[in-house]
């Protein structure tokens, strides 16, 4: 496969998170450590074996108009203002770009589940006529993306991944592509999720994905340790403003990073889980290492998708390795927000795009006692502390169940 | 209920679901043209009128109803 040749940047960067409301105070929190994991206290709660979520730090409420976000639902209010955020910190606004060269690519595992279980209480109890004459637009997994082209008035093209936690991850990678083949000049893209409910809790709990360590909410997450049992569910949106690179430069943008390179893959072997020795994983992070013309000596460090699921961080451990080798150094920051499946990929990728600028790398919070696990025991998983080191280039990776497995590799500017 | 109660009434509901400024609800003013109220957003201010004012409004008067006056025009000769 040849690369193609247009270079990409990371001009913009957005997000509202467990760990704060916008890019600068979650990067800070991620830093100095801290949790965005609580425990549920509605009664409706009592009867759940997992009790724990991530909540966003900032209500929507505070940041966006009322009567904008009364036709919005909540996963589409926090893309809105995550897409924002990058939107005016890419400058892109006022630089005179064609909107017919302005694409947006948002994803969403779930979609607009609180509209549609809202909804349908409304249905229940007061009849058809009651139910609002926006629950299609609000529901729809399309329609964060449309939220997004609509706020920033994009005409090149509104696009929606849905592949469940790497649909953010996609979001990116069809963004890449859409500037590479020319079909826009600036594309803005991320990943949104908000179904913290009990329908959604009550599903993943049923098939023993969620961590039960409801008396230790900030030690629950824990990927890659010993004592992990399970994910906790985080809501929250993150975007980033993808452009080429010379337009970038022609109007003087300040650039957070390159995104050089991106692969997909699919498992193949099993709805949900996945390929214990992370077979497909590796795939994608080979697939990208080779689009971005890269080997796996020049990648110094992995945002892990690492969702602190038993099976899942050791097919992962295993991908890594196999693809990249055990000099890498590897952060799970899942362990600090939780995860925002559809928003994962996006918000894992900001950090990554900021681990590459500061020169830093986040820390796995709670990895008191690595997994026995050979390829766990052979990676350097930083922890306690961020680590400073020099750093060229980054993946990060995402998967989704379903078999999605991508992969992204980013540089330096 | 006065003409006026209907459009105090009125403007409360619009200011709920569209954001217009109660001032600026008055009768001469076209829902779509001068307020900027979309048609999914007509659906929510109808069924807002039936509940607070006790009138049912069929969908083919909804679209005979284009200004602030037509409404509580509508309000008035409907109401119980």
């Amino acid at each position: 496969m040849s690369t193609p040749a247009t270079d990409v940047v990371v001009t913009g960067l957005g997000a509202t998170t467990p760990l704060g409301g916008d890019v600068a105070s979650t990067w800070e929190a991620l830093l100095a450590g801290r949790s965005g994991v609580s425990r549920i206290t509605d009664d409706w709660i009592k009867e759940y074996p997992a009790q724990l979520v991530a909540r966003l730090k900032v209500d929507p409420a505070d940041q966006i108009d009322r009567v904008r976000a009364r036709r919005l639902d909540r996963s589409q209010q926090v893309a809105v203002i995550a897409a924002e955020e990058a939107w005016k910190d890419s400058g892109v606004g006022d630089a005179g770009v064609d909107p017919l060269r302005i694409a947006v690519v948002f994803g969403t595992g779930i979609g607009g589940a609180l509209t549609l279980l809202g909804q349908d209480d409304i249905l229940e109890e007061k009849g058809p006529k009651r139910v609002s004459p926006f629950t299609i637009p609000m529901l729809m997994p399309n329609g964060p993306a449309a939220a997004v082209g609509l706020a920033v008035g994009a005409k090149g093209g509104v696009h929606a991944p849905v592949s469940a936690c790497a649909s953010g991850a996609e979001a990116i990678r069809w963004g890449l592509d859409l500037i590479r083949f020319d079909r826009a000049d600036v594309v803005l893209v991320g990943g949104t999720e908000a179904c913290v409910h009990p329908l959604p809790m009550a599903g993943f709990a049923a098939m023993r994905a969620m961590s039960t360590r409801n008396d230790e909410p900030e030690r629950a997450s824990r990927p890659f340790d010993k004592a992990r049992d399970g994910f906790v569910l985080g809501e929250g949106a993150a975007a980033l403003v993808l452009e080429r690179a010379d337009a970038a430069k022609a109007r003087g943008a300040r650039v957070h990073g390159r995104l050089a390179g991106a692969g997909g893959t699919a498992d193949g072997y099993d709805l949900v889980a996945p390929h214990p020795e992370g077979e497909g994983a590796a795939r994608a992070i080979g697939a990208a290492l080779r689009d971005a013309g890269l080997t796996p000596a020049d990648i110094g460090h992995v945002n892990a998708h690492a969702t602190s699921t038993p099976v899942g961080d050791t097919a992962e451990a295993a991908a890594i390795l196999s693809a990249l080798g055990e000099h890498v150094l590897v952060s799970a920051t899942k362990s600090q927000t939780g995860h925002l499946l559809g928003a994962a990929g996006a918000l894992e990728a900001v950090f990554t795009v900021l681990a590459l600028r500061e020169q830093i790398v986040p820390a796995t919070a709670n990895l008191d006692d690595p997994d026995d696990d050979a390829a766990v025991q052979a990676l350097d998983i930083v922890r306690n502390e961020p680590r400073r080191t020099t750093l060229h280039a980054a993946v990060n990776d995402s998967f989704g169940f379903g078999g999605h497995n991508m992969a992204l590799v980013f540089t330096t500017a | 209920m006065s003409r006026e109660d209907i459009q105090t009434g009125l403007a409360e509901i619009l200011e709920e679901v569209a954001g217009v400024t109660p001032a600026d609800a008055t009768p001469e003013k076209s829902f779509t043209d001068d307020l900027d109220v979309d048609s999914l957003s007509m659906v929510e201010i109808a069924t807002a009128v039936e509940d607070k004012f006790g009138v049912a409004i069929p969908d083919d008067e909804l679209g005979n109803i284009k200004t602030v006056g037509d409404a509580i025009s509508f309000i008035e000769k409907n109401q119980g």
